[in-house]
C-alpha cells in the first residue's frame, strides 16, 4: 500500500476513527439518564451549600460527555474542537463579565 | 508548508472529493463540517446571552407567579430525558449512515424527530399552562426572559425536526448531494448541540432555585 492509498482510507474520513459500536452509545446514554435522575433527586433533597456545586459538576459532566462522545469531538480533528471551545469559552467569559457588572454574583 | 505535506493534503482532498465531500486542499478537513462547528461555536454566544439575561431577571416578577410557583419539575425531567434519548437515536442514525444502511438511518432519524416532537409538545403544554396561570410573555421581566430563552431553544428543536424529516425524504429518494454519511453527521451535530443547550437550561433555569 502506498502512502497516498493509506491517506485515502484514513485521513479523508477522520470521523470513522471515533466510530464506536452501538452498545457503547447505549451505555453512554444510560449513564447520562442516570446522572439526570441524580440531578432530579438532588432537587428534592436538602443539601444546603453543597447543592449548587454538585449540580454544576453533574451538568458539566453531561455536557462534556455529549460533546466528546456523541459529537465525536474527542476523536475528531483538533481544529473542530478549537472552533467550538473558542466560541464556548468566549461566551462564558463575556457573560460572566456582564453578570459581574450587574453584581449578579454578590447578590446586589 | 513543505512539498510533502502539501502533496498529502491534495491527496486527502482528492480522496474525499471522490466520496462527494467538499474538502479543503489546505487543511484536509471537510469545509461543511468546519462551517458547522464554527456555527455551533457562534450559537454558544447566542444562548449564553439568553441564559445570562434570564439569570439576571429571574427574580423580577413582583405581583405575578415566579419560578417556584410555576415549575413542574416531573414534567420537565421527563421531557429532558426524552431529548437526551433523542441524542442516542441520532448517534445511532450517524452510525447507520456510516455503515451505508439507508433503511436503518431513516428509521433512527424518524425516531429522533418523533422524540424531538414529544419534547416540543411538552414545551407547548408547559407554556400553555403558564399562560392559564396568568404568566404571559409581557407579564414580568422574569416571564419575558424565560419565554425568550426556552422559546428560542424550542425553535431550534423545531428547525432540527424539519431538517431530520427533510433528510429522511431526501435519503428515501436517494437524492443526497455529496457524502451521505457526512450530511447525516452534520445534522447530528446540530441536534446534539440543541441537546447540550437543554442540559444547561434544565440545570440553571429549572433546578437552581431563584
Amino acid at each position: 500500500m502506498t502512502t497516498t492509498e493509506h491517506i485515502d482510507h484514513t485521513e479523508a474520513h477522520p470521523e470513522t476513527h471515533g466510530h464506536k459500536p452501538n452498545s457503547f452509545y447505549i451505555k453512554v446514554a444510560a449513564a447520562l439518564a442516570f446522572i439526570t435522575g441524580i440531578e432530579v433527586a438532588l432537587y428534592y433533597l436538602t443539601l444546603g451549600a453543597w447543592y449548587l456545586p454538585i449540580l454544576l459538576v453533574l451538568m458539566l459532566i453531561k455536557f462534556l460527555t455529549v460533546v466528546s462522545l456523541f459529537m465525536h469531538l474527542k476523536y475528531d480533528n483538533r481544529m473542530f474542537a478549537m472552533l467550538f471551545y473558542s466560541g464556548l469559552i468566549l461566551a462564558v467569559l463575556v457573560y460572566v463579565a456582564a453578570l459581574m457588572t450587574f453584581r449578579f454574583f454578590d447578590g446586589g | 508548508m513543505s512539498e510533502a505535506t502539501l502533496a498529502e493534503s491534495h491527496a486527502v482532498a482528492h480522496a474525499a472529493d471522490a466520496h462527494g465531500a467538499h474538502v479543503s486542499p489546505t487543511t484536509g478537513l471537510s469545509n461543511n463540517k468546519l462551517a458547522m462547528w464554527l456555527f455551533l461555536g457562534s450559537e454558544c454566544l447566542l444562548f449564553g446571552g439568553l441564559i445570562s439575561t434570564y439569570m439576571l431577571y429571574r427574580g423580577r416578577h413582583t405581583g405575578s407567579p415566579g419560578p417556584a410557583q410555576l415549575w413542574d419539575i416531573p414534567l420537565t425531567s421527563v421531557s429532558s430525558f426524552v431529548l437526551l434519548m433523542s441524542s442516542l437515536t441520532m448517534v445511532l442514525a450517524v452510525s447507520a449512515a456510516q455503515e451505508r444502511d439507508d433503511r436503518l438511518t431513516c428509521i433512527w432519524l424518524s425516531v429522533t424527530a418523533l422524540l424531538g416532537s414529544t419534547f416540543v409538545g411538552a414545551q407547548v403544554y408547559e407554556f400553555t399552562s403558564f399562560y392559564h396561570e396568568g404568566v404571559g410573555f409581557t407579564t414580568s421581566l422574569f416571564s419575558s426572559s424565560f419565554f425568550t430563552l426556552t422559546g428560542f431553544h424550542g425553535i431550534h428543536v423545531t428547525v432540527g425536526i424539519i431538517m431530520l424529516m427533510s433528510l429522511v425524504g431526501i435519503i428515501s429518494r436517494s437524492k443526497v448531494p455529496g457524502d451521505k454519511a457526512e450530511v447525516v453527521e452534520l445534522i447530528g451535530l446540530y441536534w446534539h448541540f440543541v441537546d447540550i443547550v437543554w442540559i444547561v437550561i434544565f440545570t440553571l433555569v429549572y433546578l437552581i432555585p431563584a
